[in-house]
This record gives C-alpha cells, sequence and structure tokens, in this order.
C-alpha cells in the first residue's frame, strides 16, 4: 500500500515524470534489538534536487543515512541506485558508486597536512602529486579555499569542513550527504555553503542535507522529507511551509514557547571575569587572552562563537577545572576565586553545566543519585562527617526528576540509560536545585529534543529572574536571541564587547564570530592595552 | 549466522554476578581438558584440586590460613584498580612489609621486650609497605613513570634485598648455613586462635579489613570518590576530586596492606624470615582481586577460592603427582576467563543472520 501512495504522490515540484529517483529506499527498516531506529522509510532523491531530511535528536535521520551510506546494513528494505536494487557492503563501496558523506564530526588527523589528510580518505590510485594538484583545482572550483600544505590543527572548523567536503567532491558524487554542516559555522560561512551546494545541484548533482535549522531549510532545500520517531511523517516543498508548520511536523505537536517571567531586575554583580588569560592546557588548545564581563544577578549572558575558539577553555577556568595563578581574575560573590578548586567554587553558590553530558557532566555507569552526588558533595548537606547520606541523594534525583520532567525506565537508573533531553534536565535541575547564586551552562541543549531544550530555557530564565546570575554558551544563535540578555562573542581566546540582544543582529555576530570587528579602532585599542 | 558483541543499555547487575561463576566453570572444562592432556584422570585431579581440601578440618585451616594474606592485598588492590591505577607489585609491597617487621622482631631477639613487639612489627611493616608502594605512586604522579612497570620492577629489588638480609647480616648463627633468621621470639609471633590449630589472629584482620573496605567503598564520599575517578575520569575532575591525590593514596593503603599481609605470613604460618615466604601471594591477589570484581565481599570470596586451588595444588601433587606449577596455570587461565567474560556485563551475543534484504524486499 505504502508502494502505491508513493506512485501517486507528485513529486513536489513535478519535474520528474518517467524518469527514475538517483536514489531510493523502499520500506528501508533499521532494528536495533527491539527498538525501530527505522520504520518502512521510503525516500526518492531525484538529480538536481537539495533534499533536506527534518528531525528531532533520535528520529532516526542517522540511522537511514547511515544505511545509505553503507556503515549499516538494513534489516529489511531495498536501497535503489538509478533504478538497480543495491546491497552496499561498505563506505567504499558507496563512495564508488557516487554516493559521498560529510559527516558532521570530522575525521581528520590533528597533526597530518591537508593533502595528506585527502589522501588518506581516498582510494589512492593516483600520485600524492597529482592528487595535490587536483586537491587545489577542486578547492578552487568550488570556491572553498584550503593551502595543501598546512596541517590541520591550525585550520577553524569551517576550514577543517572545507577539507572533508573537497575529499567528497574529489570522488566526483552523484550524490553528496551532508550532516548537520552549519552547526559548526559562522552566518556567513553558511551563505558561502549554500552557494556551493546550489552550484552542486547545477551540476546536475543531489545533496541530502541533514538539519534541524528550519529557515536554513526552507531556503535552501527544494524537498524536506521529515522523520519521527523512526518514521517518515511527510514529504513536502519546504518553501510552501512555515517554519512552524515544519516543527510541528518533527515534534509531533506544538512547542512551549519559552516566556521571560515578568519582573526581573538585575542587581549586585555576582561574576566578574578580571582580565583572564590562560595557556592552553594541551597540545592545539586555546590561549584565553585578555578576558573581561561582568555578570549581574537577574541578568543571561550568552556566549556566542564556533565552537573551538576557546568555549571549552573558559568553561575550564570558570569552573575551577583549570586554576588561574591570579585569584583576582575569577570573583564569584565578590570573592577572587581564580585559584579556588571547584568544589569551594560551589561552596561560593556557582554550579556548572558543562557541554559533554556523558563523562563529563555525568559519570556514565554510575547511578542518578551518584551523579547528584557528584557536584551535590560540596555543598548541599548530601555528606555526613565523610559519610554518603543516600535518602538525600536520592531526594535530589526526586526533585529533579519532578520538577524537570525528567524521563525515565526506574527511579535511579544509570545516567547512561536516559536519553539525550532527559539527562540534560537531570543535569539542569541537579545544579538549579541546589539554588546557585552563578550558572555557568555550556551548549544547555545541544542535541536534545525541542520539548526538553523549551524546559531547559525556561528554567535558565526562571533562575535568572529568581536573581542568579547566568553564563550561558551556545553555538545556537536562535537559543542565545530567545534567553539571552547581552551576547558577546568568542574568537581565537578572546571575548568581544557584549552586545544587548536587542542589537545584536546575524550579521553582527556573524562578523565577530568570524573574527572582523565591529569597530576597527576600539578593537585596536583593545589589543594594545 | 554470525556472532556479534551488542551494547547492553544499562551494565547487567545479574551477569556482574554470575560471571565469575561462568569463568570458574569455563576454567575447569580447560583443566579438565589439560588434565587428560597430562595423562591424569580428570575426575580424580579435580576432586584432589575441589573437593579432598574441603573434607578435613586441618585442610580448611589451611585455606583460611592461605586466604589471609590474599584478601588482605585483594582488598588493597582493589582500591587501587577501581580509581585506575595500577599497582601490579604488591609482592615487592609484601616481602618490604616482612621484612620491616622482621627487624623489629630480630632486633629483639632473646630480649625481654615486651607485648609491644607484636605491635610495633605490624605498624611498621604497615609503613614500609606503603612507602615502598608510595615510589611508584610518585614517579607516576610526578614524571608520568607506567607505575604497572616500576611497580612490578620493585618486586624484584624487594626480592633480592630479602634475600640478601637472611643470607648476611640476619642469618641465623646456629641455623646451619640456611638462608633463614632465627625462629622469632613468642613476644613477636602472631596468636594461634585455637590451640595447637593453624588458625591465627591475621584471619581476624582479614576479615576486619574487608569490613572496613565494604564500608569505605559503599557509604563515604571518600569510596565513591574513588570509584568515579576510575570510572569517569573527566566527570571525576569536574566533580572535584583529585585523581593524582587518589593514586598516592590507593597505593599508600595498598602498599600497607600488603605489608601488614607480609609481617603476618611472616611472623604467624612461618615464623621467621627466609626466601619463598610467598608462593606468589601478590602476584595471586590480582586474581583474586578482579575474580572479587573489585568488591570486598566478593574478594573474601575469591580469597578463599583460590586459596584452595593453593591447597589443591599440593594434594594433587603428592596424590596424583602433578607438578605445583599447574596451580599457576590454573591461576592463569582462570584470571583470563574472568576478564573476558566481565565482557558480558556490558555487552551481550547476539546472532546475526546475514542481510537478505533483496531478497524479501517489501513487494
Amino acid at each position: 500500500m505504502q508502494a502505491h501512495q508513493r506512485m501517486l504522490d507528485p513529486t513536489p515540484n513535478g519535474l520528474h515524470s518517467g524518469e527514475s529517483p538517483l536514489l531510493q529506499t523502499l520500506g528501508l527498516t533499521k532494528r536495533y534489538g527491539d527498538f525501530l531506529a527505522n520504520d518502512s522509510i521510503d525516500i526518492d532523491i531525484w538529480p538536481k534536487e537539495i533534499h533536506a531530511l527534518l528531525g528531532e535528536n533520535g528520529a532516526g535521520k542517522s540511522t537511514l543515512v547511515k544505511a545509505i551510506y553503507g556503515l549499516i546494513q538494513p534489516s529489511a528494505g531495498e536501497i535503489r541506485w538509478q533504478g538497480q536494487p543495491i546491497v552496499l557492503s561498505g563506505p567504499s563501496e558507496a563512495r564508488s558508486r557516487g554516493i559521498g558523506m560529510v559527516f558532521q564530526h570530522f575525521s581528520l588527523f590533528d597533526n597530518l597536512t591537508v593533502a595528506e589528510n585527502v589522501a588518506l580518505g581516498l582510494d589512492g590510485k593516483e600520485s600524492f602529486k597529482d592528487m595535490s594538484a587536483r586537491l587545489e583545482q577542486v578547492s578552487k572550483t568550488y570556491g572553498l579555499p584550503l593551502d595543501p600544505r598546512r596541517e590541520v590543527w591550525q585550520l577553524s572548523v569551517g576550514e577543517r569542513q572545507r577539507i572533508e567536503i573537497v575529499r567528497a567532491l574529489m570522488q566526483d558524487p552523484k550524490f553528496l550527504i551532508l550532516d548537520e554542516p552549519t552547526a559548526v559555522l559562522t552566518p556567513q560561512e553558511a551563505d558561502q555553503l549554500f552557494i556551493v551546494l546550489e552550484r552542486l545541484k547545477a551540476e546536475g548533482r543531489a545533496v541530502l542535507y541533514i538539519s534541524h535549522k528550519l529557515e536554513e531549510v526552507k531556503r535552501l532545500c527544494d524537498t524536506a522529507t521529515i522523520l519521527r520517531g523512526g518514521k517518515k511523517v511527510e514529504t513536502c516543498n519546504p518553501r510552501l511551509e512555515t517554519a512552524a508548520s515544519l516543527a510541528r511536523m518533527m515534534v509531533g505537536g506544538e512547542i512551549k514557547e519559552v516566556k521571560a517571567p515578568a519582573g526581573r531586575k538585575t542587581t549586585v554583580p555576582r561574576l566578574v571575569v578580571n582580565d583572564l588569560s590562560l595557556a592552553p592546557g594541551e597540545a592545539h588548545g586555546v590561549r584565553l587572552e585578555h578576558i573581561s564581563f561582568e555578570l549581574k544577578g537577574g541578568e543571561i549572558l550568552g556566549i556566542a562563537g564556533v565552537a573551538g575558539n576557546g568555549q571549552d577553555e573558559l568553561f575550564a577556568a570558570l569552573s575551577g577545572e583549570r586554576l588561574s595563578k591570579d585569584p583576582g581574575t575569577v570573583v564569584i560573590e565578590g570573592i577572587a576565586a581564580g585559584h579556588l578548586s571547584i568544589t569551594q567554587r560551589r561552596k561560593l553558590g556557582a554550579a556548572f553545566v558543562p557541554e559533554e553530558r556523558l563523562g563529563h557532566g555525568t559519570a556514565p555507569r554510575m547511578k542518578l543519585s551518584e551523579n547528584a552526588l557528584l557536584t551535590g558533595h560540596a555543598a548541599s548537606g548530601m555528606v555526613n562527617h565523610g559519610f554518603i547520606d543516600t535518602a538525600a541523594t536520592l531526594k535530589t534525583v526526586d526533585r529533579a526528576t519532578e520538577t524537570f520532567d525528567v524521563r525515565k525506565a526506574k527511579r535511579d537508573p544509570e545516567a547512561a540509560s536516559l536519553s539525550g533531553g532527559n539527562l540534560q534536565k537531570f543535569i539542569v535541575g541537579r545544579e538549579i536545585l541546589r539554588n546557585p547564586a552563578v550558572l555557568v551552562v555550556s551548549q544547555p541543549t545541544w542535541g536534545v529534543d525541542a520539548g526538553a531544550a523549551a524546559v531547559i530555557r525556561q528554567a535558565l530564565l526562571d533562575l535568572a529572574t529568581a536573581g542568579a546570575a547566568v553564563l550561558v554558551t551556545s553555538q545556537d544563535l536562535d537559543e542565545l536571541a530567545e534567553i539571552a540578555d547581552r551576547i558577546a562573542v568568542m574568537f581565537h581566546g578572546r571575548l568581544s564587547a557584549p552586545l544587548a540582544t536587542s542589537e545584536a543582529t546575524r550579521e553582527k555576530l556573524g562578523l565577530l564570530m568570524g573574527g572582523s570587528s565591529l569597530e576597527p579602532k576600539e578593537a585596536a585599542h583593545a589589543i594594545g592595552a | 549466522m554470525q556472532l556479534v558483541l551488542e551494547k547492553r543499555a544499562e551494565r547487567s547487575n545479574t551477569i556482574a554476578l554470575v560471571s565469575p561463576l561462568i569463568a570458574i566453570g569455563l576454567t575447569i572444562v580447560t583443566m579438565t581438558i589439560l588434565f587428560a592432556i597430562l595423562g591424569k584422570n580428570p575426575l580424580l585431579a579435580l576432586h584432589a584440586y575441589f573437593v579432598a581440601p574441603l573434607t578435613d578440618g586441618y585442610s580448611l585451616q589451611e585455606i583460611a590460613v592461605k586466604a589471609t594474606p590474599l584478601v588482605m592485598i585483594a582488598i588493597g588492590l582493589s582500591l587501587c584498580y577501581l580509581a585506575n591505577a595500577w599497582n601490579i607489585g604488591a609482592e615487592g609491597q609484601f616481602l618490604i612489609g616482612a621484612v620491616a617487621g622482621s627487624w623489629v622482631a630480630v632486633k629483639t631477639q632473646g630480649t625481654d621486650a615486651g607485648a609491644w613487639v607484636l605491635p610495633a612489627m605490624l605498624v611498621l611493616a604497615a609503613a614500609a609497605g606503603a612507602l615502598y608502594a608510595l615510589i611508584p605512586a610518585i614517579c607516576k604522579v610526578k614524571f608520568g613513570a607506567s607505575e604497572i612497570l616500576t611497580s612490578l620492577m620493585l618486586v624484584y629489588v624487594a626480592d633480592l634485598f630479602l634475600d640478601y638480609l637472611v643470607r648476611g647480616p640476619w642469618r641465623d648463627p646456629h641455623g646451619f648455613n640456611f638462608p633463614t633468621t632465627a625462629e622469632f621470639d613468642p613476644v613477636a609471633t602472631v596468636p594461634l586462635l585455637i590451640e595447637g590449630g593453624r588458625l591465627h589472629l591475621g584471619s581476624i584482620i582479614a576479615l576486619l579489613v574487608v569490613a572496613v573496605a565494604a564500608i569505605l567503598l559503599g557509604r563515604t564520599i571518600k569510596g565513591f570518590e574513588i570509584r568515579v575517578v576510575g570510572a569517569a575520569p573527566r566527570a571525576a575532575r569536574f566533580g572535584g576530586f583529585n585523581a593524582n591525590q587518589l593514586i598516592i593514596l590507593t597505593f599508600a593503603v595498598s602498599g600497607a596492606l600488603a605489608g601488614l599481609a607480609g609481617i603476618i605470613e611472616v611472623a604467624g604460618p612461618v615464623g621467621h624470615l627466609q626466601p619463598g615466604i610467598s608462593p606468589g601471594y601478590g602476584f595471586t591477589a590480582i586474581i583474586v582481586a578482579f575474580l572479587g570484581r573489585l568488591n570486598p565481599l566478593g574478594i573474601l570470596i575469591a580469597g578463599l577460592f583460590l586459596a584452595l586451588t593453593f591447597i589443591g595444588g599440593e594434594q594433587a601433587q603428592i596424590a596424583m603427582k602433578i607438578p605445583l606449577d599447574v596451580t599457576k596455570v590454573f591461576q592463569g587461565i582462570l584470571l583470563f576467563y574472568v576478564l573476558a567474560c566481565d565482557s558480558l556485563i556490558l555487552y551481550r551475543f547476539k546472532v546475526v543472520f546475514p542481510n537478505r534484504q533483496v531478497a524479501r524486499g517489501t513487494h
């Protein structure tokens, strides 16, 4: 019946009558144990098409793409390439047929040059010299400038992505899959990428574009297939939809809007950073340079920036995972804390939520109650003369569960068994329940479903309303626009002066994220200082 | 059809309990084959190993005596291993503890020193074991030297040092040139629990150590710190725990326990210092620690089980002329299976049939 419906479905732009799609999946199903990651998915991808694959985390996008790229074998259903059923033995077969993929997480060797990295990814029949020449030529043709001789660690995230794209293009693919390519780009870099994709389309290639940025999809894509809970919900023309209607299809309902509670007042400075400079703790890390800002109670400061510009280092310096020699560089609640350990900073009323949920924010194989103890042992009355008050740790779990709607299979499961969104709600809840004076949170809704993201953003707003100072680092500009009062941008270990959110346009932020300054004179002065 | 390992959503507590038993089962199967190859009747050999020692009181006491050092050392090692600190040199710490404690015994020999001698021996042995274990720990923390190698190499240093002492300065002048000290005075001897038996006070100390470790790991923040540093180092740092301090601490504690076990062995069942006071307790304790799932109670049971193999090995040698080295083979195979079975706690076997999606397309 599905097949029947599919044949009746007019393709959205109505151009393909009589031809067969470039790639087609028919009833593609992937089962992991009892879990259906993909449930009988039909998708048609035509030449000259930029096809969006939309869905929340866990909707089955990655699974589908991995099956198409030969990384996993479907449990049932088939894949057709130019009308012929195929079974892909692995990615190299996919590549040889003309399917290329650019992953969200790059697989590059930091200490090798661009050309060496590309050579490693190709099935090398040509000489290294020929390959380098071709690399330069391809990168020039598509407007993706790259110096083949530079080592990868010296490159920005955007440049690293270029390597991955050029590497894929050098195989002359008919079909290119891109997994969340703009997640790591500035708005301007994203615009450049769109030009490249339009060009690929004009050359007759097809692109499968995975994203959850709906405006972007509306702008760029001809077709969108929406997945939810492993099933295909709809294939539509995104240009005829609104962002809200696309979001409804992704989520399967309305998303609760985040509201800034009325009556928020800023009070005294609760977190002050004075001229903080810190050498990187590890090779290829980012040096923090002269970072200063002041954050009052009742205020949310957003820090934007492309990943890898020192946000992790700043988090470590603020949390006390890395110490500064000068106590005055970090002042929490009026007390110089640059030299204090994370436990001592917690005792001053600070709380922290790192970007990595598993392995940093929690010990994955430990129970939630133990993970409550992980950050609560310092100042939450969970420890009596060195003995753990198990009842108190369980109470924190219960309160976080209730207040932040954490869904889990049992009262006290292992952290790793929770979904990303639920674990993040637990982690944020664990810290907020401590009534912190200062909350430093990194990527609060990274990889979290829309429902959980709304809960978390609301919680941050409520915390600020209650008088806490909240510092949010995020790569999601929409998120910062939604909750932050002011936004500053990190670039190469420096932090720009904060802009009021009302004045922080995408263009301005994009320029700052790319390292340009808004007011050249002032910037020159800052560097001289 | 193929067999794949699939990750479990949550660790399986059932398998965590059963895995040592599976390992023991597999070891026994392997040993059966080995006995058959050696030309011995496997049933009789297994009987000699595992059943015979349990049938008479003397052997039962002897099992407890052998289990005492194993359990004490393994408890210390389990703290190290939980914290991701790899102390392989407990044998050396055991010997150094024996030497340091014996120093008091040798120096007070024949004097009218009072009841303070034995406590002093115990304290000194624990301190010496701790200090000896601190050498690899500090090298690790300060210079990044692999504690696995340094702690292992120090075993041989300790072994030769003991050898030198009993052949040189501490040799019993009336000992017919045997490399041994004189028998310790009664005040320098660990008291027996049953007159004329073998069971001594050390076994009680071992039980106390088990109880303290169980409370430490299960109930205290320090125990939590040990577990979380090993299980998730970055999360531990985020929690405010210092992994380097913990390496120092766990090495010191495990060294102290090994040293204590050393002097208890010398001042108890052996009665004097001599080479060969340990049939490899420090190494066997590594197996005990893992077979016991790094859990104090588990270690107590595992310690008794491995002690049984020591006694059984002796009986099999006497009764069936099976070489004593077979016991070591047995222990090695057991460790191998324990580590292999542990992967089943986080993974499970799954039978997968080759993909046939083309053959059964949807239409």
